[in-house]
């Protein structure tokens, strides 16, 4: 049985402006220790996604239409607010883009490290104080003992998501969502973190959902991709495939506006136009206005996922009707 | 043929650390540009690479005369610009334009496209106030946006089209340089390669010079001819775009390449990692000798005293003791 089960899951916001359908009915699943990517451009929903699965949705404005999350049986999305606080910090735990605004800056390192383990395992004071050295020396922080009574202020940008990984994995979670992790990271800074997030979740045999809009990241941390497109997943493949044989459209102009995929000085592929608004109504396929293969049908009915192969599917009608 | 536009001489820009309230006392200095000798040929690319901290922001500032240099030159087609007085630098404006990091804070909220794109014009008065809204349509077309939008204001846009009219912008003058500093860094994937393909054709077509800033190693590589290398305040490695990157020399280079993801899982599974450990060290108190020896698995302890100029090497400029050994 697969550790999360997520069907027809659709986030909606309902503001002044109109409903925006950031997340608009999707499904997946994910097994324990499993890497997935989730790719997509701003606004795809990607976010909102991971949001929805640990309750932090804002409601209102937001709400969950429709949709079940089954988390080793227990519905995260409809169960008690008691039960989802017993799993949220304990066994499932995200770590969020911005390290600079997702540490209290009023408390020490040290009581934001262990106040997971205080609340969800009861243990005594020093005995957590020690399991908080323990993972900050597993992150890879100097002088660990110290750096305990330091403020955020007193940290770098790639200090603090080390911290901020130290905190998502005290209590050695079952899942980790990682939403946009590095993005405010240098490379040289980033590679640190990604051998980090490897290296944690062999040890942990920990399942980790990785929301990044950067292709070249997930290429070499993720099992499985989905990419997103206007809240829907457009397709899903094992990484291999879906570097090397992606079939939808969306996908295959994604990676070739990639800059270090073509070749130098000649002009960069572009995907014309913009992502919808998605507090419009949609009618057939979202990508279908910047498509450079939609048809007459493409703009009139709506796409569905289909399979290609075991693990392989994508929702554009051409594809599936074997004229691409 | 060389034919330079832009030149810096050993260029410094230290920032004073000062502690106390009535007495401000200096208690250290932030060297956060330390020494810089550069050139821009006329109609070059000159991409200018580093980690966050390493004073490539500072550098795009120091050219443009927004903050105080602290020693050497930067001559403008000869015309030194860090002894020129407020009003000559005003003069000097026009042909040295400058592209910032993000279109949502740069531009103006309250002031329409026209407003934006008019100003520079009317400042400079370089043309009559009734030809005015010609050169801003001429403009916005030049960027790819619709003359029709000139009377909408910045929320109105999305982000790629908030760094077309910043770009507008800068080229409301003429200029003869830009500087971007991480002009595409707060867009995505596909508005980047837009803006990227405008940047370029725009070089190509009004023989612009550019020094475009980025931490994004295969973005810069893509636009620019040449790539130079930063490191706390100092350039370690300058050459070829492409042989930069393809084949880095100097240590620091190499890492920094070799952390790119690469979009290619097979790439991506079987590559050698070179992971720098900690973080760069800090520009107020940078470690003597070449100031990457505590990162560098190079270093010996020759590395560790003494200046390291940059010298040349095959084609290119690199500032390492031991380029010809490793």
């Amino acid at each position: 049985m697969p550790l999360l089960t997520v069907t027809d899951l659709r986030t909606y916001f309902h503001t002044r402006n109109g409903v925006y359908r950031a997340v608009d009915g999707i499904s997946f699943n994910l097994e324990r220790g499993e890497t997935l990517g989730i790719v997509g451009e701003s606004g795809s929903g990607k976010s909102v996604t991971g949001y929805s699965l640990m309750g932090l949705v804002p409601q209102p404005p937001g709400r969950i239409e429709s949709g079940t999350a089954l988390f080793d049986g227990v519905d995260l999305l409809h169960c008690q607010p008691s039960a989802l606080r017993a799993i949220r910090g304990k066994r499932i735990s995200m770590i969020f883009q911005d390290p600079m605004t997702s540490l209290n800056p009023y408390l020490r390192i040290g009581e934001q490290l262990i106040e997971p383990l205080l609340i969800h395992e009861k243990i005594p004071r020093s005995v957590a104080i020690e399991r908080a050295l323990a993972m900050l020396e597993a992150v890879g922080i100097n002088d660990a003992a110290s750096r305990l009574h330091g403020y955020p202020h007193e940290f770098s940008g790639g200090m603090r998501q080390r911290v901020m990984i130290a905190m998502a994995l005290i209590t050695r979670p079952e899942l980790l969502i990682a939403d946009e992790p590095t993005t405010a990271l240098d490379v040289t800074v980033q590679a640190q973190i990604l051998e980090l997030i490897k290296k944690m979740q062999r040890e942990l045999n920990m399942a980790v959902i990785f929301i990044t809009h950067d292709l070249g990241v997930v290429s070499g941390l993720c099992d499985r991709v989905l990419v997103m497109y206007a809240g829907r997943v457009v397709e899903s493949a094992d990484t291999r495939t879906l570097f090397h044989q992606p079939r939808h459209p969306y996908t295959q102009a994604l990676q070739r506006s990639i800059p270090s995929t073509q070749p130098k000085g000649a002009e960069l592929f572009t995907i014309p136009g913009l992502p919808p608004d998605v507090s419009k109504p949609i009618t057939g396929c979202s990508f279908a206005p910047r498509c450079a293969h939609a048809s007459e049908t493409c703009k009139v009915r709506d796409p569905l996922l289909a399979p290609v192969a075991a693990i392989h599917e994508q929702a554009c009608l051409r594809v599936q009707a074997g004229e691409l | 043929m060389s034919d330079p536009i832009l030149e810096l001489k050993n260029v410094k820009t230290h920032f004073p650390i000062q502690k106390g309230v009535l007495f401000h006392k200096q208690v250290g200095t932030v060297k956060a540009v330390d020494g810089v000798s550069l050139t821009v040929q006329r109609g070059e690319v000159l991409g200018l690479v580093g980690e966050s901290g390493c004073g490539k922001s500072t550098l795009a500032r120091t050219i443009m005369q927004l903050v105080p240099t602290t020693a050497g030159t930067v001559l403008l087609e000869g015309k030194n610009l860090t002894q020129s007085t407020a009003s000559s630098i005003h003069e000097i404006r026009r042909d040295l334009q400058m592209v910032f990091q993000d279109p949502y804070a740069s531009l103006n909220p309250r002031m329409t496209v026209f407003a934006t794109l008019a100003e520079p014009m009317l400042v400079h008065r370089i043309y009559p106030a009734s030809e005015v809204g010609r050169q801003v349509a001429r403009l916005m077309e030049l960027v790819g946006l619709s003359p029709r939008f000139m009377q909408k204001y910045p929320h109105e846009f999305s982000g790629g089209q908030r760094q077309r009219i910043a770009i507008a912008r800068a080229l409301a003058l003429n200029p003869k340089v830009i500087i971007a500093d991480e002009p595409v860094s707060a867009l995505d994937v596909s508005i980047q390669a837009q803006i990227l393909n405008l940047l370029a054709s725009l070089v190509r077509k009004m023989g612009l010079s550019l020094v475009f800033i980025a931490h994004d190693l295969s973005v810069v590589k893509h636009i620019s001819d040449r790539i130079a290398v930063m490191y706390l305040g100092k350039i370690v490695e300058l050459g070829p775009a492409v042989d930069v990157i393809e084949n880095p020399r100097h240590p620091y280079t190499r890492a920094l390449v070799s952390a790119i993801p690469v979009p290619d899982p097979d790439v991506e599974r079987t590559r050698q990692r070179i992971v720098l450990a900690g973080d760069p060290p800090s520009p107020i108190n940078p470690p003597s000798g070449c100031a990457f020896h505590p990162r560098c698995a190079f270093a010996q302890d020759r590395c560790k005293s003494g200046t390291i100029p940059l010298k040349s090497f095959l084609n290119r400029e690199v500032a390492c003791v031991r380029i010809e050994e490793i």
